[in-house]
C-alpha cells in the first residue's frame, strides 16, 4: 500500500491504533531509565536500574530457572504434541475420538486457575499416597505447563497433518519403506515449520506463565513472571521496568530476525521458480 | 463357477498369451457400499491396460488394492505366479504414479527417484548409477538438483514417472497420468509416456476418466462402471463394437435408438424402432430371438447427410436441421426427424466441395449403410 494513498480519517485511526499499543511500552521503556526511585516521577536519565537489575541475584536465578523450564516443557509438548495430533489426524475413526480430542484440547479453554488448583491438589494427593512428588518445584511446574502447551502444539500439529498430502506418504509406502521410516524420512520433515512454531508457541506459553505456575510452584522455585508480580506487589521499581525493556529488546530482535529470515528464503523461492 | 472361467478365458483370449497379472473374483465393500464387485480381470506380460470409467465406478480403489494401500473384502490377486492379496505396500513388486504425483518436496529430484532405490539397501554406487539412468531416460539430468517446487508441471510428472520405475517393478500403475497436465501438454505426452514404458518394457495398468488418453495410450481397455468391469477390448473393438448401451454411450458420441427385432435372418436382422419412421436393416445376424428388445448405436460419423432423397430400403430418414455445430475440420449436425428424435450427423468438411453446406431449418435426409449401426441387447 502506497502512504499517499490513506485518507485523512484512516492516518487517524492507524495512529490512535498504533498509540494505543506501543505508548504504554515507551513510557515504560523512557522510565527505565528513571534516575528517580519513584516510578511515575522524571528525575533525570540514569542508567543505575540495569546495574541494579544484573546484581540482582533473585532475578538473575528467576530467568534461568524460567528458560529452563520453558525449555523443558515446549521440548516435551512438542513430541507430546506430536503424537496426539498423529492420532488425531491418521487413525481413522476409532471409539471415543471425539472424547480423546476434546480432553487433549481442554486445558487452552479451562480457566487456567482450575487447571492449577486440580493439578496442585493431584501433587498433594500423590504425595500423601505415593510420596512422590516429594515437594513441588521444577517437576510439577513442567508438568502442569506440558499440559497447556501440549493442548496448542497438538491443534497446530493435527491441523498441519490433515492439511497434507496422504499420497506423499503412501508414495514412499509404495517404493518399499515401512510406516516408522516413512514418519521420520518424509512426515517429519513435511511438517518441520508447523513444529518450529509449535516450539516457540510452547515456549512462550512456558516463560510467560503465572497461574499454573503460582500453584505448582514450591519454596526455592521461583520463575520470573513469579518474581515480577510479587516485586511489583510491594510496590513499583524502575528495576522491573529495565527488566522488561530487555525482554521488549530481545524479543524485537527475534522477530526482526526472523522475518528477515523468512523473507529471504521467500525471496529465493519466487527466483528460483521464476528461472524454470 | 464357469462363467468366472469363460470371463478369464475372454480376457486372456485376446492376447493369446499366459496372464502376467491375474484378478480373481475379487471383491471390495466400504461398509454397506460394493466399491468393487466380483471382479475379474487378466493382463498379459508387457501389456499397457487402461482401465476407464466415471469417478466412484471403483477404478481407483480397483488400483490401490493393486498398490496394496487397500485390502479386498474377498478374491485374490496374482502376480507373475505369487498371491500378493495380503502383502504390504512396501513388500510387492508393484510401484505406482500418483495423480498428484507426490513428489518428496524436501528431497531434490535425485533424491526423489533414489529413494526407492535406498529401501532396497542397494550399494551407493548403483543407486547412483541407476539414478543417472532415470534422469536421462526421462530427459531431467539437468534438473537432478532442483526441488519438486522449482519444476513445471510436466518436469514433475516425469520425475515421478522416473522414481516408480527406477526399481524396475513387475508392474506399473498410473493413477490418471496425465489429469493434472493442460491439455495441450496431455496429448504430446500421451505418446511420450507410451514411449518410454515400452522402452523400459514394463507391464502396466492405468486408470483414466479420459476416453482420449486410455484410447491413445492403452493396448486394451476396460471400461468399468459400478464396480464391474463392462467390456475388455482394444480400442477400436470397443469403440467400433460396443457390448452394451454404457460403453456405447461412455465411448464417443452416439446416437441411440430403442427398439425391437421384427426380422431374425441369419445373414441380417430388421430392428423396428418407434424413432425411426422405417426398419432399420443391419447386415449381419445376431443371437437373439424375434421380438425381443433391442438398441440401436449409430456413430455420428457413420450418419451421412444429403439433400437428395437417398435410393437405400431402410436406412434412412427425413429430417431438418436443427443445430449445427461447426468445429473447422467437421460438423455436427443436429438434424431433428418427423418422429422428434434429434439425430446427430458428424460430417467432414470435405464434403461440401460439391454443394454448399445445409443452413438451419433446411430439410436434408440422413443415412447409413447396413453394417453401421451396432444391434445391443443390453
Amino acid at each position: 500500500m502506497n502512504g499517499k494513498n490513506i485518507s485523512g480519517f484512516g492516518k487517524l485511526s492507524l495512529s490512535l491504533v498504533f498509540s494505543f499499543l506501543y505508548v504504554p511500552i515507551l513510557i515504560l521503556i523512557a522510565y527505565s531509565f528513571n534516575a528517580s526511585k519513584l516510578v511515575t516521577v522524571w528525575g533525570g536519565f540514569s542508567k543505575q536500574w540495569y546495574t541494579v537489575l544484573f546484581n540482582d541475584d533473585a532475578v538473575v536465578s528467576a530467568f534461568g530457572l524460567s528458560l529452563q523450564i520453558a525449555l523443558l516443557s515446549s521440548a516435551m509438548s512438542v513430541v507430546l504434541g506430536i503424537l496426539a495430533g498423529l492420532v488425531l489426524a491418521r487413525f481413522g475413526p476409532f471409539q471415543s475420538k471425539s472424547l480423546f480430542a476434546g480432553m487433549i484440547t481442554a486445558p487452552m479453554v479451562m480457566p487456567e486457575v482450575i487447571t492449577g488448583l486440580s493439578m496442585l491438589l493431584l501433587f498433594v494427593e500423590m504425595q500423601q499416597w505415593f510420596g512422590f512428588p516429594a515437594e513441588r518445584g521444577v517437576l510439577t511446574i513442567w508438568v502442569g505447563h506440558v499440559t497447556l502447551c501440549m493442548a496448542y502444539v497438538t491443534v497446530v500439529i493435527r491441523s498441519r497433518l490433515v492439511e497434507m498430502d496422504r499420497s506423499v506418504e503412501e508414495a514412499a509406502m509404495d517404493l518399499g519403506a515401512r510406516p516408522l521410516k516413512i514418519f521420520f524420512q518424509i512426515t517429519l520433515p513435511i511438517i518441520a515449520p508447523a513444529i518450529a512454531s509449535s516450539l516457540l508457541l510452547a515456549f512462550t506459553l512456558s516463560i510467560d506463565d503465572l497461574v499454573i505456575t503460582a500453584f505448582l510452584s514450591g519454596p526455592g522455585s521461583t520463575t520470573l513472571p513469579q518474581l515480577i508480580f510479587s516485586r511489583v506487589r510491594l510496590g513499583l521499581n524502575p528495576e522491573i521496568n529495565a527488566l522488561a525493556t530487555i525482554t521488549v529488546l530481545a524479543v524485537t530482535v527475534l522477530v526482526i530476525g526472523a522475518n528477515r529470515v523468512m523473507v529471504k528464503a521467500e525471496l529465493r523461492r519466487v527466483r528460483l521458480a521464476a528461472a524454470t | 463357477m464357469k462363467s468366472f472361467e469363460t470371463n478369464l478365458a475372454y480376457s486372456a483370449g485376446a492376447h493369446n498369451a499366459k496372464p502376467y497379472l491375474q484378478i480373481v473374483d475379487v471383491v471390495k465393500k466400504f461398509g454397506d457400499h460394493t466399491a468393487v464387485d466380483h471382479l475379474n480381470l487378466s493382463i498379459t506380460k508387457n501389456e499397457i491396460f487402461a482401465l476407464l470409467g466415471s469417478s466412484g465406478c471403483g477404478k481407483s480403489t480397483l488400483l490401490r488394492m493393486l498398490a496394496g494401500m487397500e485390502t479386498p473384502t474377498s478374491g485374490k490377486i496374482i502376480l507373475d505366479g505369487e498371491d500378493i492379496t495380503h502383502l504390504a505396500p512396501y513388500e510387492r513388486p508393484i510401484n505406482m504414479m500418483f495423480q498428484s504425483y507426490a513428489l518428496f518436496p524436501h528431497m531434490s529430484v535425485a533424491k526423489n527417484i533414489a529413494f526407492g532405490l535406498k529401501q532396497d539397501g542397494l550399494p551407493r554406487g548403483e543407486i547412483d548409477e541407476r539414478v543417472e539412468g532415470m534422469l536421462e531416460l526421462v530427459q531431467m539430468k539437468k534438473y537432478a538438483h532442483r526441488k519438486p517446487f522449482q519444476l513445471s508441471g510436466g518436469q514433475q510428472q516425469r520425475v515421478a514417472l522416473a522414481r516408480s520405475l527406477a526399481k524396475r517393478p513387475k508392474l506399473l500403475l498410473l493413477d490418471e497420468p496425465l489429469g493434472a497436465l493442460d491439455k495441450k501438454l496431455r496429448q504430446q505426452t500421451q505418446l511420450e509416456l507410451v514411449n518410454l514404458i515400452e522402452q523400459v518394457g514394463v507391464t502396466c495398468i492405468m486408470v483414466t476418466h479420459d476416453q482420449e488418453e486410455a484410447m491413445t495410450m492403452a493396448g486394451r481397455i476396460g471400461i468399468m462402471s459400478e464396480g464391474q468391469l463392462l467390456q475388455v477390448a482394444t480400442p477400436g473393438e470397443i469403440y467400433e463394437h460396443p457390448n452394451c448401451r454404457f460403453t456405447a454411450e461412455f465411448i464417443g458420441e452416439t446416437n441411440l435408438f430403442g427398439g425391437h427385432v421384427i426380422e431374425d435372418e441369419p445373414d441380417f436382422v430388421r430392428v423396428q424402432s418407434t424413432e425411426l419412421p422405417r426398419p432399420v436393416r443391419i447386415g449381419h445376424g445376431i443371437t437373439g430371438t424375434l421380438g425381443m428388445p433391442v438398441w440401436l448405436s449409430l456413430r455420428p460419423e457413420r450418419v451421412g447427410v444429403t439433400r437428395r432423397q437417398p435410393v437405400s430400403h431402410g436406412n434412412w430418414a427425413a429430417g431438418t436441421v436443427s443445430d449445427i455445430a461447426y468445429l473447422g475440420g467437421f460438423s455436427i449436425f443436429h438434424v431433428r426427424l418427423d418422429t422428434g428424435k434429434v439425430v446427430k450427423a458428424s460430417v467432414p468438411a470435405t464434403r461440401w466441395r460439391e454443394e454448399a453446406a445445409p443452413i438451419w431449418d433446411e430439410p436434408v435426409f440422413v443415412s447409413w449403410a447396413d453394417n453401421d449401426a451396432v444391434v445391443l441387447t443390453q
